[in-house]
């Protein structure tokens, strides 16, 4: 138990090692500079890993299941923009690096007053309270123009020139920096919080609401104060986005971001602690690498999720944790061929699904962009049988190969868990 | 008043048209064994429901250790000294058994809401937990999720759960049921162990566990106390002996 943990503790600590020299590795010479589009992807992972973790606060430790989550991010940012254009104006003497801590108050203020109503209920209830919360928000943000500036949304300038260390926060690798300190600053924090008396109770009501009563404590107030917390959090990670962008939308608060922190914290793992900083790397991966390469990414987003939830409920965290007992026994090697042979017809599988993803979305947005499919160097027309053909034949008989593969490896991989230990659980 | 730990008067519950409980009136003295049976449906979990605050009554009023707690939460009942077990095993599944443990020890040491406090710095309330777990005989099963555990040993963490924070007052909705015979010996053992010094209220339809552990027997028909006293006096009882030990012998 214990050297699981330090080993655990040192792989933190190297992603952290990888997240500090990632700009450096992607160190242009002709300018002088880290790559733009790397900097603001490994920002925007910064902002979205406090965001899933402070959902997973409520989904994955308390069990409750909100759909308002962008509400105190947006709030968080809008808050900060504010803030920033005092400051701006000398009205706020603050360094910036102390300017998440504004947003995450202001997070935590708003979710105070919201999270009164919401959590009076849990479960189904308490969702659509948070889903017209969300609504009632967005509503809000085109209507008050005065603080969310409508459509266009409001902006302000992050150079105040006042800083703890001498930083302008011209350059955004220096903003990379700050988002970064706050990421590991709120992640230790929300570490922390699971290992008090108030984390465990939120655990327990997770697990049986009622029988937290007759302990003593009132599951509302629980949840309630978690929610502020996570409110909190959720406002952090928006005032880093607010100093980033310099400006901040509707899209800071509304709907599908609220979403992409259920994705983030469900696709990682909710279980876990560290699984929603999985989710919130790979989704940022996939929004901004592959949205680059296609026009159906979030189809893609749809369809890693569906299979997650219904094959690994776990999250990646999950399928990680799954072969700790294996591989501690030394045996992953015997699962390295199963897994050779079902990555195979996975592979085929998953291209032909990719092939007529891509052909359908080429016919439709593609052609209206005036754009053509180039396979190879070769330009595709997505008119002719024969691509849809190849890509149907790939997906079917991928598909139908991959399944024999996939019972002969769960069989594998049940004599391994009997071995182990019988009646082990994998959950 | 004093020497009286719990006290209903006139307790009445009715769902819709179904009178279930009806004006029970009854005086359990403090440190005494108290067990209240009768048939199914009799209204002996309805009961308990009612004195730990889960359901409302519809009308009568019960005291705690002479403060009235009818209409309270069960929260707040809880935090006056009363605590309750149930019939079907109510235990956090994915915490360890040590954090169940803890977790029900968490308020009564005053540690309320805290999201400040350290847990695993907090010498006496771990040792606390620990020292428990050896005496429900859970030491070995210490860090395993409390879901992963064999049925008798989440009877006993249930157990260990109730009285875990010192309540003077316990109600156990049927300690042993579904239990081997040995397991419900050892059961009745841990039972007579922690609640020394408890005010104890049990339904259970073991009348082997019933004779042993109890000093007053309450028999509850369809909502109503047809007889309360030692247990000699009970299973002497006509009323009794047709309503409930005669149909079992039919």
């Amino acid at each position: 138990m214990k050297k699981g943990r330090s080993v655990q503790a040192w792989i933190w600590i190297a992603a952290l090692v990888v997240a500090i020299a990632m700009p450096w590795v992607f160190y242009n010479y002709h300018t002088g500079r880290q790559s733009g589009f790397v900097v603001s992807m490994l920002s925007q992972m910064g902002m979205m890993t406090i965001l899933a973790l402070s959902y997973n606060m409520l989904l994955g430790q308390a069990g409750l299941f909100s759909l308002c989550h962008a509400t105190f991010f947006g709030i968080g940012g809008y808050a900060t923009i504010h803030f920033l254009n005092f400051a701006g104006d000398g009205a706020l003497p603050l360094p910036l690096e102390l300017f998440p801590l504004l947003a995450g108050l202001a997070g935590c203020a708003l979710a105070l007053v919201f999270g009164y109503m919401a959590t009076k209920q849990r479960a189904t209830a308490f969702a659509m309270i948070t889903l017209g919360i969300g609504e009632l928000m967005t509503t809000a943000a085109l209507m008050f123009h005065h603080f969310f500036g409508g459509e266009g949304g409001v902006n302000s300038n992050r150079m105040i020139g006042h800083s703890l260390f001498g930083f302008k926060y011209g350059p955004s690798i220096q903003v990379y920096y700050l988002i970064l300190a706050w990421t590991v600053i709120s992640a230790l924090l929300m570490l922390y919080l699971t290992r008090t008396p108030l984390g465990r109770m939120a655990n327990a009501s997770r697990d049986n609401f009622e029988r937290v009563q007759f302990v003593g404590y009132d599951p509302r107030m629980v949840r309630f104060l978690q929610f502020a917390l996570s409110g909190f959090f959720a406002g952090v990670g928006g005032g880093l986005y607010a100093i980033t962008y310099e400006i901040v939308t509707f899209d800071a608060l509304a709907a599908p971001l609220s979403a992409n922190a259920l994705l983030m914290a469900y696709i990682g793992g909710t279980s876990a602690f560290g699984g929603p900083i999985l989710g919130a790397i790979l989704i940022t991966l996939l929004q901004s690498g592959v949205s680059l390469m296609s026009n159906s990414w979030l189809v893609y987003v749809g369809v890693l999720f569906i299979t997650m939830v219904i094959f690994a409920p776990n999250g990646l965290m999950g399928l990680i944790a799954a072969h700790g007992p294996i591989v501690s026994a030394g045996r992953f090697g015997r699962l390295l061929v199963p897994y050779a042979r079902v990555l195979v017809p996975g592979l085929i599988m998953v291209l032909g699904f990719v092939g007529l993803v891509e052909l359908a979305s080429f016919l439709t947005i593609g052609a209206a962009q005036g754009k053509t499919l180039v396979l190879f160097g070769k330009p595709i027309d997505e008119h002719a049988a024969l691509p849809w053909l190849s890509a149907g034949l790939c997906l079917i008989a991928g598909g139908f190969w991959f399944s024999l593969e996939a019972r002969a490896f769960r069989k594998v991989w049940d004599a391994i868990m009997t071995e182990l230990k019988p009646g082990r659980s994998v959950a | 008043m004093t020497e009286t730990a719990l006290s209903l008067r006139n307790v009445s519950k009715a769902f819709g048209n179904m009178q279930i409980i009806r004006s029970v009136t009854l005086d359990i003295k403090k440190g005494e064994r108290h067990a209240i049976i009768g048939p199914n449906g009799a209204g002996k979990t309805t009961l308990f429901n009612l004195i730990s605050g889960r359901f409302r009554l519809s009308s009568g009023e019960i005291l705690l250790n002479g403060a009235r707690v009818d209409g309270m939460p069960p929260h707040k009942i809880n935090r006056m000294g009363l605590s309750r077990s149930f019939q079907i095993t109510s235990i956090f599944h994915r915490l360890s058994v040590f954090e169940n443990l803890r977790c029900a020890l968490l308020w009564s040491l005053g540690y309320r809401y805290s999201f400040w406090t350290p847990l695993w710095r907090q010498r006496e309330l771990n040792a606390t937990t620990n020292s428990m777990l050896d005496e429900l005989g859970l030491g070995s099963r210490r860090d395993t999720p409390a879901g992963l555990l064999s049925y008798a040993d989440q009877r006993a963490l249930e157990i260990g759960m109730t009285i875990a924070g010192g309540a003077s007052v316990i109600l156990l909705d049927e300690p042993t049921a579904g239990m081997s015979n040995t397991e419900t010996d050892n059961a009745v053992e841990l039972i007579r162990r922690v609640s020394t010094g408890k005010t104890l209220v049990m339904v259970e339809h073991d009348m082997k566990v019933v004779f042993d552990l109890a000093d007053v027997i309450t028999v509850l028909v369809y909502g109503q106390v047809i007889a309360s006293g030692p247990p000699a006096a009970v299973r002497a009882n006509p009323a009794v002996q047709e309503a409930y030990l005669g149909a079992l012998a039919a």
